[in-house]
């Protein structure tokens, strides 16, 4: 099998990934892009170890490293979202602009609701 | 073509095609099986490029625990589970151009750089349980270490932020 074919389908993955996160509103959403983009890094990590056949497993132990970290910032991520929609009441990545320019805070907040 | 070969490409397509429609679904729940769907397929893309015990890593903490930590979330946030139309932001176009060129980026990229590469299946060590815990805790022990802190860090961080009061912040934010 030619290395490009699983380097394409991580490539491929990655920028679904990268559309998800830009285009969608959810933020459960945009963590499925973030998950579809650390997948790509997975594919081509263990790609690169069946060609490099390092006896070290550099590849294959990191793609288990990016799968425990996933696994923690999925956690953090979702403790996050809960507590914006217990204070917002939505989850809409694009209505939560309190960090953004300061220009009319009151009624965007208010407009979101 | 071997049977690996046409297996990779299968899974490939499958892998590929759902994860278009992760990104593109106007349904939140049929989004996170979806993602099961690509989930499972980079699963026996990684049986097939020799990363045995990956997989089943693959198969228990992302088809197992996250999709179903998503689906509790979509839950928790009340997600109707019907159609949705106003799931994408009003700027699809450019967040479309972005991707394609990240894309178009990337497998320019790795084509030009490996187009003559070819990956010797054969004679790869199959990352077997005994093979990757071996490499994991004779050296990247370390490494190991640092991610279980990090684990740990992780986990407490989340129970402190599911415990904050709603109102709370809601007063900061006020001010």
């Amino acid at each position: 099998m030619p290395l490009w074919w699983p380097l394409l389908l991580g490539s491929l993955l990655f920028s679904i990934g990268v559309y998800g996160v830009l285009a969608r509103r959810n933020a459960v959403l945009v963590l499925m892009g973030v998950e579809l983009m650390l997948n790509a890094v997975n594919v081509n990590f263990v790609a690169f170890d069946a060609h490099l056949r390092s006896a070290v497993h550099g590849g294959q132990t990191f793609a288990l490293f990016v799968i425990v970290i996933a696994a923690a910032e999925i956690g953090l991520a979702l403790a996050i979202v809960l507590l914006v929609f217990r204070t917002h009441g939505h989850i809409e990545v694009d209505e939560l602009r309190e960090l953004g320019e300061a220009a009319e805070p009151a009624e965007r907040s208010e407009a979101a609701r | 073509m071997s049977w690996v070969q046409v297996l990779f490409v299968l899974l490939s397509l499958v892998a590929v095609a759902s994860a278009l429609l992760v990104v593109t679904t106007s349904n939140l729940v049929h989004a996170a099986l979806w993602l099961v769907v690509t989930l499972g397929s980079i699963a026996g893309v990684f049986l097939l490029l020799a990363a045995e015990f990956v997989a089943w890593v693959q198969v228990l903490i992302y088809v197992g625990a996250v999709v179903v930590l998503l689906l509790f979330a979509l839950m928790l946030t009340r997600a109707p589970t019907g159609r949705q139309d106003d799931l994408n932001v009003g700027r699809v176009v450019p967040a479309a151009i972005v991707a394609v060129l990240v894309g178009a980026v990337l497998v320019s990229t790795v084509v030009a750089g490996f187009h003559d590469v070819q990956l010797d299946l054969e004679r790869a060590v199959v990352g077997s349980a005994s093979v990757t815990g071996g490499t994991v805790f004779r050296l990247w022990v370390l490494p190991f270490e640092v991610l279980s802190v990090l684990l740990l860090a992780a986990l407490v961080g989340a129970i402190v932020l599911s415990k904050l009061r709603a109102d709370e912040p809601a007063e900061a934010g006020e001010d």
